[in-house]
């Protein structure tokens, strides 16, 4: 089937790409989201199968899957919206929509690779890709953002590559045979353990340009900024998870061997850092798009410092990816709305939101709500665990540490989204400019993404829970 | 014989750091790809036709003619002034170079194994150090790809110390070599030189908090 998948979205790109009719293009954007559904149920019932070789779909990989499955569709309808609202001409559209596609293939690919080595190729594809898509508007500053994105993955690209090289070694004194990641996870006894430390060291940097954690942050905060807010929705969600699910991996194949704790002190320290950098320029910001990219850092830190504590933790941590990758897609899909209404981008410009688009107004308003962990929001309960499980552990300084972080953070969220949503700005624009009318049922999607965040918080599925449980078991 | 065609490696770097105009520092370059096939062909002792192509491909026809030769190409294209353009005296540059060399000598010394098991180690790590040096010293975006590209050169030779036992491995990192590098020298001539057009990294700090 992934074969299939991957022949098939193959020749999706390339057709879109060639054709540029609109309606072609969006005929084959709906053949493309019904196969990224077929794969997503196909890959659910033939869990923990190998399938053309490279690609096991196991209890995390299914999860993030589905995840895009869910986002693939709102994002190609708002990318129609947003091109439709620009009127940009057939080949720019068709050259965006293709990257898209590409864009989810490969993420969707990368979530089921079971091979180190075919993991690392389809993350540089998302490079890619995702650098096609930030260069959309074709301004200098866009231009500036994919070059920098550009620059700074192939950096961590080539460091991913060192520590693949590394793990390489390890493994050849272990005699583990090819570099699957079920393969290492059973010698993983037997990996030699200088190998693995700088193995670790290399990969865990090469993927924070992906996760958004502390050394190579920058260059996610910079696309996200850059690029249309259906696109950044998909980086700061699907994308994000790409990098983590690297991490995940690898860390839990440290989890089993003397290199665990330091490993997880690796780990800590990195998320400590990258939450003082996002509370640090959270509260100097001035777009609301670099806004929601930092407050992603933020909690790709506290999933990530989850992960090293212990079975609930990695249970609170897994559940945190989910409820972030929905709330902040929603977020940046209402960003979309935004733009449309107040033509800014900067936060200064903002206000009035409340009274020129009242469906957009509320989903905010959810979203804010969902994005601090205020109880209804699922992301309560997760941190709740994450917490409890830091607490459990020992680490009552973390603990000060992230709760005095948070506040500054929440209150920098608070402060930029109540002034879009109330604030009314002293002198009167120009009454003649005419204001855009945002119809109600671009809310929809919106919402029930941000309902969809409580109901799993309150009330989650029987099967979720057994799959969230089987990854946490790939710890041992 | 491979060991002095490293230590010959070492001394383009020095070449290379120390470069006033950007020519020699693109010949530096060029002599690195001829250099690195020499290493190859000597370290690989069985070579299946595939591996030799791939080999043949990457060091001699692309690092030692078509990138310099594109390079050349750039600078005439975007008018980019002759000079490199460093931020640092190429004193400092050139005495912080030799005494990473020296450190990494000696903490490869450490190890377990001694010097002349890890020398592909030890010249590896000097390189991508090297690469991320150019790149952070200098002001012009063509020395920041030159860079880029020395590090890609570091990261060869690291897989030449694994390479033997897994050739997958190895191909695998030719190629992204060969993509990426193509990737980031193509948007540079195509986009860059156009919109800015001195091309130098002081435009490129619009996007910041």
């Amino acid at each position: 089937m992934i074969a299939i998948y991957l022949i098939l979205s193959l020749l999706i790109t390339i057709s879109v790409f060639i054709f540029r009719n609109k309606s072609v293009s969006v005929s084959l954007v709906i053949l493309f989201i019904i196969l990224q559904w077929t794969l997503t149920v196909y890959e659910y019932i033939t869990l923990n199968t190998v399938q053309f070789l490279y690609f096991t779909p196991d209890a995390i990989g299914i999860i993030l899957l589905t995840i895009m499955s869910i986002l693939a569709p709102m994002s190609f309808l708002y990318s129609f919206i947003y091109l439709n609202s620009r009127g940009d001409s057939p080949k720019v559209m068709a050259i965006y929509l293709s990257a898209l596609i590409l864009l989810i293939t490969a993420i969707s690919t990368a979530y089921l690779a079971n091979h180190v080595a075919i993991a690392w190729i389809l993350v540089e594809i998302t490079t890619l890709s995702s650098s096609v898509l930030i260069y959309h508007r074709r301004t200098e500053r866009s231009l500036e953002g994919s070059w920098k994105y550009i620059f700074i993955c192939s950096v961590s690209v080539s460091l991913i590559f060192m520590g693949i090289l590394f793990l390489g070694l390890a493994s050849q004194q272990a005699k583990a045979g090819e570099l699957f990641y079920s393969n290492l996870i059973v010698h993983a006894k037997y990996l030699d353990e200088f190998w693995l430390k700088a193995a670790f060291l290399f990969i865990f940097a090469g993927y924070t340009a992906k996760t958004g954690l502390f050394p190579m942050y920058t260059a996610g905060i910079d696309a996200k900024d850059k690029a249309p807010s259906p696109a950044s929705a998909i980086f700061s969600s699907a994308l994000m998870n790409v990098g983590f699910l690297g991490v995940f991996r690898l860390y839990s194949i440290t989890a089993r061997t003397n290199v665990h704790q330091w490993a997880s002190s690796v780990l800590i320290i990195s998320s400590v850092l990258s939450l003082i950098i996002a509370a640090a320029y959270m509260l100097r910001v001035r777009s609301f798009k670099r806004m929601f990219a930092y407050s992603s850092v933020e909690h790709m830190a506290i999933a990530t410092v989850g992960l090293t504590m212990g079975p609930l933790g990695i249970f609170g941590s897994i559940l945190h990816i989910i409820f972030h990758s929905f709330t902040k897609a929603g977020l940046f899909y209402q960003y979309g709305a935004v733009n449309r209404v107040i033509k800014s981008k900067f936060i200064s410009d903002a206000g009035e939101y409340f009274e020129n688009n009242t469906s957009g107004a509320l989903v905010l308003l959810l979203g804010f709500f969902m994005v601090t962990a205020i109880p209804p929001s699922g992301m309560f309960i997760s941190e709740f665990f994450i917490f409890k499980s830091l607490f459990q552990n020992g680490y009552l300084w973390l603990i000060v540490v992230f709760a005095i972080l948070i506040t500054v953070i929440i209150w920098a969220l608070c402060e930029n989204i109540f002034r879009l949503l109330f604030y009314h700005p002293p002198s009167h624009k120009d009454s003649t400019e005419i204001i855009e009318k945002v119809s109600v049922w671009e809310s929809v999607p919106q919402f029930a993404l941000m309902i969809t965040v409580i109901y799993l918080g309150l009330n989650p599925p029987d099967y979720l829970v057994q799959l969230i449980n089987q990854a946490v078991k790939s710890f041992g | 014989m491979i060991n002095l065609l490293l230590i010959i490696f070492i001394v383009s770097l020095f070449v290379c750091v120390t470069a006033i105009r950007l020519k020699t520092f693109i010949k530096a370059i060029a002599f690195q790809g001829l250099l690195l096939f020499g290493i190859f062909f000597l370290r690989l002792n069985e070579i299946n036709t595939l591996n030799l192509v791939l080999l043949l491909l990457e060091t001699l026809i692309f690092k030692a003619i078509l990138i310099p030769y594109f390079l050349h190409y750039l600078i005439k294209r975007n008018k980019i002034t002759r000079e490199t353009d460093p931020y640092v005296s190429n004193f400092m540059s050139l005495f912080i170079i030799t005494f990473v060399v020296m450190t990494t000598f000696f903490l490869a010394n450490t190890l377990k194994g001694g010097v002349f098991e890890n020398i592909y180690f030890v010249i590896a790590s000097i390189t991508i150090f090297t690469g991320l040096y150019l790149i952070i010293s200098r002001r012009k975006i063509i020395t920041h790809v030159m860079g880029f590209i020395i590090l890609e050169n570091g990261v060869v030779i690291l897989s030449l110390a694994v390479g033997v036992e897994m050739p997958m491995l190895v191909n695998l990192g030719i190629l992204l070599d060969i993509f990426v590098t193509v990737l980031v020298l193509g948007i540079f001539a195509i986009k860059i030189g156009d919109f800015f057009k001195e091309a130098e990294v002081d435009h490129l700090n619009r996007l910041k908090d």
